[in-house]
């Protein structure tokens, strides 16, 4: 028992409270979620110390035991992805200051800001199927929020597409928890998998696979996997970068993350279902691969490239064994890290240039070298070039594929690293190199301040990619809990 | 009584899918607003329908009803309200600024504005 790991919520929660109502204070709004951003990365990094010496945190909440209450658990894989959550909140936090523009921060920017972090750290943190429901929507309000302000005709247009998905989405997650709760009678995740364990002894049975694949149509429209992924291209496309940033690198990934979840600690008697998760994974790389190398938009690119990278982290799961999932608990929080960098970085071009078009953009690196380099080592980090931090994860991921005898996946992870470096060379080809063209909003673009948030980023990604040697315990741990069950089982219901 | 509550669900998911798939606006959120109802009742259904005595402990009865899926039902009910709301004045600003509330207006690409 811990009040530690609850503090990831309240304190992004208590911040947005407040920043309503300092709404029209714009330099007290950046100083209280500046100072309360800096509190969560703190919170976080001592849940991470506290779980690696004491294993996995749960907190039972108003002490009501574990399978009657609502239970929050931190295990390393969520305390991980909390802690890089708050990083990559606090650098698109800094990266806002100099590019939202006044009008929407005085419309509670920064308020909806921290409301969409409680429903990450919630999703990530809780320990009850039903709160998970509860999280997400938290998460989608705010990002429902986050697309729409500005009211221009574009970002009007596709978030109203973007919450009809959502809306039909959580109407058959609501589905899939009632018919899950039918079956075993409970909501907390542990006991779920307790209980599904009883009944499975002689094979899962049908309904229960039902409720794999509903859970895998839900998580997965929110995670953008193969067939589901339609809504992402133009609802991704409409909002400005810092949002953009906190959506493609963070609510996808809690789309992947619950898929993980239920997935490993629900439905791993079930090799079936992992055979379609595995086969979606796949066909999302193939299809990611052919956006991303038929584009010439910059962010089309870079979103197709979402795709790629929440095939390749599925595929590692659905692979289940300890090099695979190690390798997809790594890349995913690589994964996090370059795509915030590189949406960062694509917004500082559109910011120079006033277009996201590859063709009317050319020799960016002539005046701004820096903004340059930065992009080539975010594109190589991203296409997994070693020492950067997309290499070893994409290694491990490809050595489990290999060991679990599923070569043709393997193999297809393998090859879109290729062309995955080709589409984001195109754009450094194209955009950074070649004549030097001047452009009418270039002299209102504040390069160098924005360009400290990416590079923050790039850094760590480095580091990580490097120190590669040292984090890898961290990462082992959470692979650990995610391959057996019963480390989690008996940390929540035997306290 | 279940048998009668699995039509009821069937039919309002029956009507939100033909709602859904309209092409006004809202026509679509009256569909979203049933189609969220529709769950609601499944999870009470799915939770068993009343077939004991009111959750108070204490008493003396053989059994008790299940509370846990009212609560949740509660908590649903309340996030989809919020959402519709939500959603209404989307859709009223949308209609404001796009000048249509027919969603064959609002096709396009990203490059029309």
């Amino acid at each position: 028992m811990t009040n530690l790991i609850i503090l990831p919520i309240l304190i992004p929660l208590f911040t947005g409270v407040i920043l309503i109502f300092l709404n029209k204070r714009i330099t007290a709004q950046r100083v209280v979620a500046t100072i309360s951003s800096i509190g969560t990365i703190i919170a976080a990094w001592l849940i991470v110390q506290r779980v690696r010496i004491d294993g996995i945190q749960s907190l039972n909440v108003s002490s009501w035991d574990a399978p009657f209450g609502i239970t929050l658990v931190s295990d390393m894989f969520s305390a991980l992805l909390v802690l890089t959550t708050s990083i990559i909140s606090f650098v698109c936090l800094i990266y806002s200051f100099k590019s939202i523009g006044e009008e929407r921060e005085k419309y509670y920017f920064y308020a909806v800001f921290n409301f969409l972090l409680v429903g990450v750290n919630g999703a990530f943190t809780t320990g009850d199927i039903f709160n998970l429901f509860v999280f997400f929507e938290v998460m989608l309000m705010s990002s429902y929020v986050l697309l729409v302000l500005g009211g221009t005709k574009i970002q009007l247009r596709e978030s109203i597409k973007y919450l009809l998905v959502n809306v039909i989405s959580s109407a058959l997650f609501v589905i899939a928890v009632a018919y899950l709760y039918s079956v075993v009678g409970t909501l907390n995740m542990a006991h779920i998998s307790t209980r599904i364990n009883e009944i499975s002894v002689n094979g899962m049975p049908g309904i229960l696979t039902v409720i794999a694949v509903l859970f895998l149509i839900v998580f997965g429209l929110k995670g953008a996997i193969f067939p589901l992924y339609f809504w992402m291209p133009g609802s991704y496309y409409a909002p400005p970068a810092p949002v953009l940033a906190l959506f493609g690198a963070l609510l996808t990934k809690v789309g992947v993350y619950s898929i993980t979840r239920t997935y490993t600690l629900f439905f791993y008697h079930d090799m079936d279902t992992f055979g379609l998760l595995s086969i979606l994974a796949i066909l999302s790389i193939v299809f990611g691969v052919i956006g991303a190398i038929a584009y010439w938009d910059i962010k089309n690119i870079i979103i197709y490239n979402i795709i790629v990278a929440v095939g390749v982290i599925l595929y590692g799961i659905s692979v289940l064994n300890t090099a695979s999932i190690t390798g997809a608990v790594y890349y995913l929080i690589h994964d996090i890290l370059i795509k915030a960098a590189l949406f960062l970085l694509i917004g500082i071009v559109i910011s120079i240039t006033g277009t996201s078009n590859l063709r009317n953009i050319s020799g960016l690196i002539n005046r701004y070298p820096g903004l340059g380099w930065t992009f080539f080592i975010a594109a190589l980090a991203l296409a997994g070039i070693p020492p950067l931090s997309g290499f070893v994860g994409k290694l491990l991921i490809v050595q489990g594929g290999i060991e679990g005898e599923s070569f043709i996946g393997g193999f297809i992870t393998l090859m879109s690293s290729l062309l995955v470096l080709f589409s984001v060379m195109k754009i450094f080809i194209n955009g950074f190199w070649g004549k030097d063209r001047t452009y009418r909003r270039e002299e209102k673009a504040p390069v160098k301040q924005l360009l400290i948030a990416p590079v923050i980023l790039v850094v760590i990604s480095a580091l990580y990619g490097i120190g590669s040697e040292s984090i890898l315990p961290y990462i082992t741990q959470a692979a650990d809990t995610l391959l057996d069950p019963n480390i989690y089982i008996n940390a929540v219901l035997k306290e | 009584m279940e048998i009668l509550m699995a039509f009821v669900i069937g039919i309002l998911f029956m009507i939100a899918t033909y709602l859904m798939l309209s092409k006004s606006l809202l026509r679509i959120i009256v569909g979203t607003g049933l189609l969220s109802h529709g769950a609601h009742l499944l999870i009470l259904t799915m939770g068993g329908l009343k077939r004991g005595a009111a959750p108070i402990l204490g008493g003396n009865e053989e059994s008790y009803t299940d509370p846990l899926p009212q609560a949740l039902i509660l908590t649903a009910i309340v996030i989809s309200f919020g959402v519709t709301a939500f959603f209404l004045v989307l859709a009223y600003r949308s209609y404001q600024e796009l000048g249509t509330d027919n969603v064959e207006g609002m096709r396009g690409t990203e490059k029309d504005d």
